[in-house]
């Protein structure tokens, strides 16, 4: 699904230029970014209420393409510098998580497909 | 996108005695327009300056030559028929000036002239364009030269145990400047040419290691990304307070964050076991008052492309109570 498609599904204000034809294939969400580095497929979009600098390093680390904030959370400055800096396109949606993952899903828009099995450590 | 390009870029820095033709073709004001005629079909050209005593005085093109033919004044000199004070360009200006007169004016050529306004040369859009393609060739060329340079260095460069170290000194409760050291691990893990997959598993277990010694320890610590030619090992080492209980610590889940952690989205009780995930090898010490080591070892070659399991691999604990004078 291409950003611009998602964006306009989940009603979003884009907080800077971005190439809306960009292709990208799933989605995950999560407001815990141990919990995203765990489960985010390299080049997804992340869905989240979490708002500080570190969901933008976050995403660099795990090859997210783009961020899209819920609940009408409004990233501080520093947040939408670092994006910028990174060319992580983001956005914002004054609708819930579970509302906008929903939408997407039936959209066609599929979720990560990265294990959650967590197995004990030996 | 509101990006620069590096085209925008030189238009600005390349000057148009860089870009302009050189060798100028010029006619007299005594000239006839039947010999203009010959000059532009033998050098294939669409106008040219005129230049008297060796001072730009007009330009002529071949429209006011169909004008002449037109008008039945083919063998009316230059003289009556061209453009004078014509529009000139100043050689040491960068191109950009250029391209705005060709927006400007209706010209199909400028004169350029030098701060003297003596004629040097002469700049038609193709001039632009080739100028701008050859030099955008040549960087081309000098990046591919400096990325292949980069990712043979462990080729080029030959001992019997090459590595390259990067070290980074990671403060304490630093939030402004957490995963920098990571960011740029990550960066110089790609420049090197490792597998996109890679550079991942490394990078997430760099952040996730940083992390921890930004949030959980006393007096901060170090971040060291070893590249070998087969492996590449993260190392955090940090001055305490050390890991109550290593076993508990690697439990997906287990937690010790304060709600302050959990507010910046970490403390989730993941952070060893996602590590744990990307490594081929991990190795945590970690006495308890003293210190804690961990080492990731991530391998490049064949082995850990086929032979690492979903949840990582070989993991190896230290029993807390021993002490690094013992090892």
């Amino acid at each position: 699904m291409k950003l611009g498609e998602i964006v306009s599904i989940v009603e979003g204000t884009l907080l800077f230029e971005a190439d809306l034809d960009m292709e990208i294939p799933c989605a995950g969400a999560a407001d815990l970014m141990s919990d995203v580095l765990a489960f985010a497929e390299p080049g997804s979009v992340l869905l989240t209420g979490l708002c500080n600098p570190q969901v933008v390093r976050t995403a660099e680390m795990a090859d997210i393409v783009a961020i899209i904030f819920v609940r009408g959370k409004q990233p501080p400055p520093e947040t939408v510098a670092l994006a910028k800096g990174k060319g992580i396109p983001l956005a914002t949606t004054p609708h819930t998580m579970f509302e906008m993952c929903g939408r997407l899903y039936q959209a066609g828009l599929r979720g990560c497909n990265i294990s959650c099995r967590i197995e004990p450590a030996r | 996108m509101p990006k620069i390009t590096r085209v925008q870029e030189l238009v600005y820095e390349i000057k148009i005695e860089e870009v302009m033709t050189r060798n100028v073709i010029t006619v007299t004001p005594q000239t006839s327009m039947a010999e203009l005629r010959e000059i532009l079909r033998t050098h294939r050209i669409s106008g040219t300056p005129v230049v008297k005593d060796g001072e730009l005085i007009g330009i002529i093109s071949v429209e006011d030559l169909i004008k002449a033919l037109a008008g039945g004044e083919i063998e009316a000199t230059v003289e009556k028929r061209m453009t004078t004070d014509p529009v000139t360009l100043c050689a040491d200006e960068p191109i950009i000036i250029a391209v705005n007169h060709f927006a400007r004016y209706d010209f199909g050529r400028f004169p350029v002239v030098d701060r003297e306004g003596k004629l040097i040369g002469i700049l038609t859009r193709g001039d632009i364009i080739e100028g701008l393609l050859k030099k955008l060739e040549v960087e081309y060329h000098e990046e591919e030269i400096r990325r292949y340079r980069v990712s043979h260095i462990f080729e080029d460069i030959v001992s019997d145990r090459t590595s390259l170290v990067l070290r980074y000194d990671v403060i304490t409760h630093d939030f402004d400047h957490a995963g920098e050291a990571s960011s740029k691990i990550k960066r110089a893990l790609n420049r090197l040419g490792a597998p996109p997959e890679i550079v991942r598993r490394a990078a997430i277990a760099a952040y996730e290691a940083e992390m921890n010694i930004i949030l959980h320890t006393d007096e901060g610590g170090e971040l060291v990304a070893e590249i070998q030619p087969g492996q590449i090992i993260i190392r955090a080492v940090d001055t305490g307070p050390g890991i109550p209980d290593v076993e508990q610590a690697m439990q997906p889940g287990f937690s010790t964050a304060p709600e302050w952690i959990r507010e910046l989205g970490f403390g989730a009780g993941m952070g060893l076991s996602n590590i744990q995930r990307c490594a081929d090898e991990m190795h945590l010490e970690s006495p308890l008052g003293k210190w804690t080591s961990l080492e990731v070892v991530i391998y490049l070659d064949q082995r850990g492309l086929c032979s690492r399991s979903e949840s990582g691999g070989v993991i190896q604990v230290q029993a807390p109570q021993r002490r690094r004078s013992e090892t």
